[in-house]
């Protein structure tokens, strides 16, 4: 586990594209949710999803499955996108995001949704419950070869329990536990660096006795390397995605007022409310205009 | 008079009665689980020793974790331990978990579904010297809020025990609420005990209040009744589960129409509300709650204490007196 194909790594770029335009769509019709980081964490989520992970669709709570944990639940849309499109259930169902009876909570629920690992929404609890896994994993199976994976937002680590959870894995070293930080600058008041500034990130986690890896979110190819290179260390190892939030539409990107709105309630200096959902999904549909695009 | 089928421990009422830590039942009951399950592991913050978690973790090292001074994340670990198909039990004061960790107990824990098992120790006034920073007085009212958590509040080291493994039998999340100080043995291996289920210890034959008490303070009650014997009739009932409460209260509370309860809590919130909420929908009727009243606690010894928040026998007897006469 090196090197993807070429054609390999255009397959997982186009699932990452439909999984980009499953989020607009669904959040369209849901009316409120968060835009910013489900759609910079696509690549992320498609490389996980078509590449990396062992898991059956159909059998979604087999034994050895690798796990998922997400503790950053609020960018579940692309988590619920990227499920649809691995075929856990239909991607019409994707229309059902936020409302009454849906299996698709705000933020995700385990018992609403199989192949859902915990439940969450309440920020910097994912890695303790990932931590957890691996220890009870290690009781029973020393040599696991199941990986648990955490993805984690930027904003999150702001939380002190993921700081608990951060020395504890420093001190238990279990090698099958793999964080994915989205480090896209960006939480809800504004940009990490003002906010509550998290650099120097690498150093903090080498500090704390974990394998370090800054990868490209965006690139397949990179984020694959980063993977399989997490799984051979036999130390925790936690892989800080570089990631644009919005990424995919122009208009949205890098603007940290896309972090829990909708389109068609976002910001309207760049793009007034009515044209924010079609000029998303033109863009998304388009390539970003390289194919062909109507929108300004 | 004392009930039977009770089975009470021979010399409970006697000078020479055995006193052992409520906290010291919850060790050999965790000890015993594990020796049944293999499942049971068991989590703790800096406070094996003290929570008698010590001797769990010298029989079963390898199922031991040991979080270090880190309330929120045990949580979330002994979540994460659960999804994989361990009995998790994680032990610290009650101040601290479910204290500090609330969100984490509720979201990671209850609304997440799983099985695990909070265990509080160190609750009430008489955790003493420490002082009010120590003395868990609210942890009853936070935890039997959240949906799916039962709620154990055991009367002795024994009963500790027995809730132990009752809880490690339990699918879903539980509190057990544990007591420092050494506390007079009233039960014994004969003794019932059975989750939901609450227990008449005493019955007058012509009751006039039924007392409900939890943890040490039961035995409290059980010396108010014997005391007052000749004066008022008392059924005293033990309700170790404050949740789910047992749907016998309102019988219990019918046998004699005046209802007292007694709780090292805060009056609200714990088990004199949990009773009163049930008797308000179900059988109205008057009833006055012996806790803490909206204060914290301080340093002191533990007998200095309980007579300062009203705590005591004394205090009992002089409100089941104002009971009677109204």
């Amino acid at each position: 586990m090196e090197h993807l194909q070429d054609r390999e790594v255009a397959v997982i770029e186009k699932k990452a594209n439909q999984i980009r335009v499953s989020i607009i769509e669904s959040l369209i019709e849901a009316g409120s949710g968060h835009t910013a980081g489900p759609l910079g964490m696509a690549d992320v989520f498609a490389t996980l999803f078509f590449s990396v992970m062992n898991y059956d669709p159909k059998n979604p709570y087999t034994d050895h499955r690798d796990r998922l944990i997400l503790s950053n639940g609020h960018i579940c849309p692309v988590l619920y996108a990227t499920m649809a499109h691995a075929g856990y259930f239909p991607v019409k169902e994707l229309q059902t995001l936020r409302k009454f009876g849906s299996r698709l909570q705000g933020h995700p629920h385990r018992e609403f949704l199989p192949g859902i690992e915990t439940s969450s929404g309440p920020l910097g609890s994912g890695l303790s419950q990932a931590l957890g896994m691996t220890l009870a994993d290690r009781i029973d199976r020393p040599q696991s070869s199941t990986y648990f994976y955490c993805m984690m937002g930027d904003g999150e680590l702001n939380c002190g329990q993921v700081w608990e959870a951060v020395m504890m894995a420093g001190k238990e070293q279990p090698h099958n536990l793999i964080a994915v930080i989205d480090r896209n600058g960006i939480q809800i008041d504004g940009f990490t660096r003002d906010v509550m500034p998290l650099e120097p990130l690498r150093e903090k986690f080498e500090s704390f006795n974990w394998h370090v890896i800054d990868a490209d979110g965006h690139s397949i190819q990179e984020l694959y390397g980063a993977f399989g290179e997490a799984q051979s260390v036999s130390q925790p190892a936690v892989i800080i995605a570089h990631t644009i939030p919005g990424r995919g539409v122009p208009q949205f990107e890098r603007d940290y007022r896309w972090h829990g709105t909708p389109p068609g309630k976002g910001p309207e200096d760049i793009l007034t409310k009515d044209k924010q959902g079609e000029c998303a999904l033109k863009q998304l549909r388009s390539l970003k205009g390289t194919i062909v695009s109507e929108c300004e | 008079m004392l009930q039977e089928n009770i089975h009470f421990h021979k010399k409970t009422f006697t000078e020479q009665k055995d006193m052992l830590p409520i906290r010291e039942g919850y060790g050999r009951g965790l000890l015993e689980a594990a020796e049944k399950d293999i499942r049971v592991v068991a989590l703790c913050a800096d406070l094996t020793d003290s929570t008698k978690t010590n001797y769990f973790k010298e029989k079963f090292p390898g199922r031991f974790v040991e979080m270090g001074i880190g309330e929120q994340s045990m949580a979330s670990v002994a979540s994460g331990m659960a999804a994989m198909g361990k009995v998790p039990f994680f032990t610290s004061y009650a101040m601290f978990s479910p204290g500090r960790n609330w969100e984490q107990i509720r979201t990671t824990i209850c609304y997440n579904n799983v099985n695990a098992k909070v265990v509080g120790s160190h609750a009430g006034v008489s955790v003493g010297p420490d002082g009010g920073t120590h003395q868990a007085l609210e942890d009853i009212a936070i935890t039997r809020v959240i949906p799916r958590m039962t709620v154990l509040v055991p009367c002795d080291s024994e009963e500790a025990r027995k809730a132990t493994l009752a809880a490690a039998e339990h699918e879903g999340p539980v509190y057990i609420r544990l007591q420092r100080e050494a506390t007079p043995v009233i039960t014994t291996d004969a003794s019932p005990f059975e989750i939901g289920k609450a227990q008449c210890f005493y019955r007058a034959k012509k009751p006039q209040v039924t007392v409900f008490a939890c943890g040490a303070l039961l035995y409290t009650a059980l010396e108010m009744a014997r005391e007052m014997e000749e004066e008022v009739g008392m059924l005293v009932v033990n309700v170790p589960t404050v949740k789910p409460l047992d749907s016998a209260i309102c019988a219990f509370a019918r046998e004699s129409g005046r209802v007292l309860t007694m709780e090292e809590h805060q009056r609200i919130g714990g088990l004199g509300s949990a009773i009163a909420e049930r008797l308000v929908e179900e059988c109205p009727m008057p009833v006055h709650r012996i806790g803490v009243d909206d204060m914290f606690g301080q340093s002191g010894e533990p007998d200095e204490l309980l007579v300062h928040y009203g705590l005591t026998k004394e205090h009992g007897i002089s409100v089941i007196r104002a009971m009677i006469s109204e």
